[in-house]
């Protein structure tokens, strides 16, 4: 009983004498934007080019999305302008013929800009070239005064798959006492698929500083009716704090051991 | 002859002594650094204890907890590299402390996501 006193009194002693070797402290650590975007004072988020369902206009919401999320967590100010129709320019610039319309959509009218079924990233490959042109986007920057320019791609596709998944289930032994196991179950899963493809370009001169694709999923059971927009939301939320990164430096907060 | 061999003899042992006298000077000095620094990190002065572990480490280059405690301060300035460096130090110097290696995980996983953002 002696012993264990003088042992917390040592302890005790110890500690208000800073003789503990170790101290945790909180420390927030910076990590620098992934574009120097510090010659420009305004982004212009001019609009992508869409495919996939049509359920949701992935255009306009991915614009008016972008253009919150960089008001709020940016120190750019945001122009508020109509987005560029990318992909009529796209089909004239690369000279497309139309294809055939995206299911469960009405054809394309007389007059209308031929509308083309993407689907996936190979379709999207012919209108990607009007981001390589370097004179169209200097054109906008000009409109603009130079400012920075978030343009790209998304691909926004119902996703279907079927295979075992793992579920917990309650199971009772012959004493009536319950567990949970792990069971592996046959399931149909349906959802969707997000592809897009963020660019950066300097208004000033029309080239792409910095681009990057990102893929994300999500499924559901197949009884389960979520909508399309929710499921857009849900799959974007996701990547939007990677996206800010690209022009705002963040701070990651943690904690380190200092040492005596 | 003796006479000169001796003379010599105790030359030596006096410089090994006043060597390691200055030795543990610095070691005391390097200590007392490393124990500002920290009482100015938990306020938050981060520049103020990356000067002191930089002196300590000049002091006594053999101070795990130094390198430890410098390679925090780096990262908390946003300066990768020079933690990286730190904390290989820390480690080298004493591979055991399970302290060092947890504080370098953290790191790792910072460091790496950062590596990730390179721009094209």
């Amino acid at each position: 009983m002696r012993t264990a006193k003088l042992l917390a009194s040592l302890v005790v002693a110890m500690g208000t004498a800073g003789c503990l070797s170790i101290v945790e402290v909180s420390v927030e650590t910076p990590i620098k934007p992934k574009l120097d975007a510090s010659k420009f004072a305004r982004v212009y988020v001019a609009g992508f080019i869409a495919g996939g369902t049509e359920d949701v206009d992935t255009n306009l919401e991915t614009v008016r999305l972008l253009r919150s999320q960089l008001k709020n967590k940016s120190s750019l100010r945001v122009i508020e302008a109509d987005v560029q129709p990318l992909a009529d320019l796209a089909v004239k610039a690369a000279g497309l013929a139309p294809g055939p319309a995206a299911p469960g959509t009405a054809p394309a009218a007389p007059g209308d800009a031929p509308r083309l079924a993407i689907r996936d990233e190979r379709d999207m490959l012919p209108y990607e070239k009007i981001f390589a042109d370097k004179e169209y986007w200097k054109g906008v920057g000009e409109e603009y005064q130079g400012a920075l320019i978030v343009t790209g791609s998304v691909i926004f596709v119902p996703y279907q798959r079927s295979g075992y998944v793992q579920k917990e289930a309650e199971v009772y032994d012959s004493f009536g006492r319950r567990s949970v196991v792990p069971v592996r179950t046959y399931m149909d899963r349906k959802g969707f698929i997000l592809k897009p493809k963020f660019l950066f370009i300097d208004g000033k001169t029309g080239e792409t500083l910095y681009s990057e694709t990102y893929r994300e999923e999500i499924l559901y059971n197949t009884e389960q009716s979520t909508p399309a927009l929710s499921s857009y939301f849900e799959l974007m939320d996701r990547l939007l704090p990677s996206f800010l990164s690209t022009l705002s430096s963040q701070t990651i907060k943690g904690t380190r051991v200092l040492l005596r | 002859m003796p006479t000169l061999k001796k003379v010599i003899g105790w030359a030596t042992v006096g410089v090994a002594i006043s060597a390691t006298a200055a030795g543990a000077g610095d070691r005391k000095e390097a200590r007392n650094q490393v124990e500002f620094g920290i009482r100015v990190a938990s306020q938050g002065l981060w520049r103020e204890a990356t000067y002191r572990w930089e002196r300590a480490v000049e002091l006594d280059p053999t101070y795990a907890a130094a390198y430890n405690n410098l390679a925090i301060a780096y990262e908390t300035v946003g300066e990768f590299q020079k933690a990286k460096q730190a904390y290989e130090k820390a480690i080298e110097l004493d591979p055991k402390s399970i302290y060092i290696k947890q504080n370098f995980d953290l790191f790792k996983e910072i460091n790496d996501r950062a590596n990730r953002q390179a721009p094209r």
